[in-house]
């Protein structure tokens, strides 16, 4: 327990002294939510769609949990790349602890942001319908965070450098991103684009929090909720599995 | 050596061999390390110190041998053997975006020493090293020899049985070298605490060290105390012996994509 403590504790202290990474890191998901928000604001009415705000900031706090708990996965590297690494892993305790500790802190931070980015949209105009269902919406935030997180340390456990993350990005967390719905409906698209949707599990949670959030969903919050975890576990296993096989 | 009287050898190693790809980095070595003796491990770059140390402290998978670390197998009780030791890598190891103070706490929160002495061992570490001033600045604020004496600190912190320091000196003043050498020494004698030091300085083998190994190519190609090695080179200092072994020839380290990584990390400053 101390160890996992030990790790998340880290990890959350990191963040919190990092102010200008915070703000740096709020500064995206606020131009999106302004610029797409009010510029295809009209479009979106007019077809007949409601307000895009509404829509869009479940999609743009997802997108923050997605590239928060991402890169506090993938920092590892760091730890890797300039040593730290090794001075966990002589430590006398298991590694699943380790990268218990690691994958909760980084999904801490990453939840947090989620919730910053929250607060930022009911500035810019987002309407909360049902305040009961906020505790709904946190918790698709931190599920989305763990399954994310895990996934950057899993990531993180097999690439050996900085060089192979810009494949990751472009290959990965952008199309994660941009097929999650977080940014359009997912009716009415092409069949192929539409299963590929599926097969995203951020679709889930922006389905499910957009949902919690007094949006319409496609899947049903119990849907959302069950694939969310289901993926989450797997990576978790996936990630732990990974991390176990590091050799310095 | 097939018969251990229980405990005299604390490390002992036989047929340990690495192979990366097509590339044998140690290549079946065999030698034991008394409890209580420094021990030196020198050799040239490239030649299998790193990787053997790195065997000997759970961090790789041997391809073939065996290793015994305090009575333990690393195969498969790898925290009874992580327990035993402490290490100052050749690398730096610290978390710069922690404090001196943090840096250390982890690493006893995950050693598991108990809270009530936690604070008190801490402090002394500290102190010793003379660090305690700066307990509460960010890492990232040291010199490269406060650094190695924090390593040292968090390295003794968890009062291990053996001590592995790879390259521990590199890049000290002849002061900071001196004080570090007369803590671990003192440590030694009052403790018996083993010492497994990898050095390019050969004045400071031939000073401190009891028996020395010289690994050149993967293999062992000599050990002994200093005077021996010099009797059996004809030679008469440490130095003349050790090149009189490894021949004079300078070696290309291999570097890897996380060592250029390291690198390039250092130059932007973040080590």
């Amino acid at each position: 327990m101390s160890t996992i403590y030990i790790l998340w504790l880290r990890q959350v202290k990191k963040y919190f002294r990092a102010k200008s990474r915070i703000i740096g890191s709020l500064g995206q998901p606020l131009l999106f939510l302004l610029v797409f928000g009010f510029g295809f604001g009209s479009i979106f009415q007019q077809a007949g769609q409601g307000n895009y705000i509404q829509f869009l900031t479940s999609g743009i706090i997802m997108m923050s949990v997605l590239f928060t708990a991402i890169f506090s996965g993938i920092d590892l590297i760091w730890d890797k790349q300039f040593g730290f690494l090794k001075e966990t892993m002589v430590a006398p305790v298991p590694r699943w602890q380790i990268m218990l500790g690691k994958t909760v802190g980084g999904a801490t931070v990453a939840s947090i942001q989620g919730v910053i980015v929250f607060v930022l949209a009911l500035f810019v105009g987002f309407k909360i319908s049902d305040p009961l269902m906020l505790p709904i919406a946190l918790l698709f935030i931190i599920l989305i965070a763990l399954l994310f997180t895990s996934l950057g340390v899993a990531i993180a456990s097999i690439i050996e450098d900085m060089q192979g993350f810009q494949l990751i990005m472009n290959f990965m967390v952008m199309p994660i991103f941009f097929l999650s719905g977080a940014l359009f409906p997912l009716q009415g698209l092409p069949t192929a684009l539409e299963v590929i949707t599926r097969f995203d599990p951020l679709t889930y949670g922006v389905d499910g929090i957009r949902s919690a959030l007094g949006g319409s969903g496609s899947f049903g919050i119990g849907m959302d909720m069950m694939v969310i975890v289901i993926v989450a576990v797997i990576f978790l296993g996936v990630g732990t599995y990974l991390f176990e096989k590091i050799q310095a | 050596m097939a018969s251990n009287l229980n405990d005299i050898n604390i490390i002992s190693i036989s047929g340990l061999t690495k192979r990366f790809k097509d590339f044998v980095a140690v290549d079946n070595i065999s030698f034991d390390v008394k409890k209580g003796e420094i021990f030196a491990f020198l050799g040239p770059n490239g030649a299998g110190k790193s990787t053997t140390i790195k065997m000997l402290t759970t961090l790789l998978e041997p391809t073939n041998g065996r290793v015994t670390i305090n009575g333990h197998d690393p195969k498969n009780n790898k925290n009874a053997v992580r327990k035993s030791f402490g290490i100052v890598f050749q690398d730096p190891s610290l978390d710069i975006d922690m404090t001196a103070l943090e840096n250390l706490q982890y690493h006893a929160v995950l050693f598991k020493i108990p809270v009530d002495i936690r604070k008190k061992r801490i402090e002394e570490l500290l102190r010793f090293v003379e660090l305690w001033d700066r307990k509460n600045d960010m890492v990232k604020t040291f010199s490269g020899g406060m650094k190695r004496r924090l390593e040292m600190a968090r390295g003794l912190l968890h009062h291990p049985k053996i001590i592995f320091l790879d390259e521990p000196t590199l890049g000290l003043d002849p002061q900071t070298r001196n004080h570090i050498w007369n803590y671990l020494l003192e440590i030694n004698r009052k403790e018996g605490m083993t010492i497994f030091f990898s050095t390019h300085y050969m004045e400071e083998a031939e000073k401190v060290a009891q028996r020395i190994a010289i690994i050149d190519r993967g293999r062992i190609v000599a050990i002994g105390s200093a005077a021996e090695l010099e009797e059996k080179t004809k030679t008469h200092t440490l130095e003349e012996a050790y090149i009189a072994l490894t021949g004079s020839v300078i070696r290309e380290e291999q570097v890897n994509g996380s060592d250029r990584m390291r690198l390039m990390g250092r130059m932007m400053g973040r080590n």
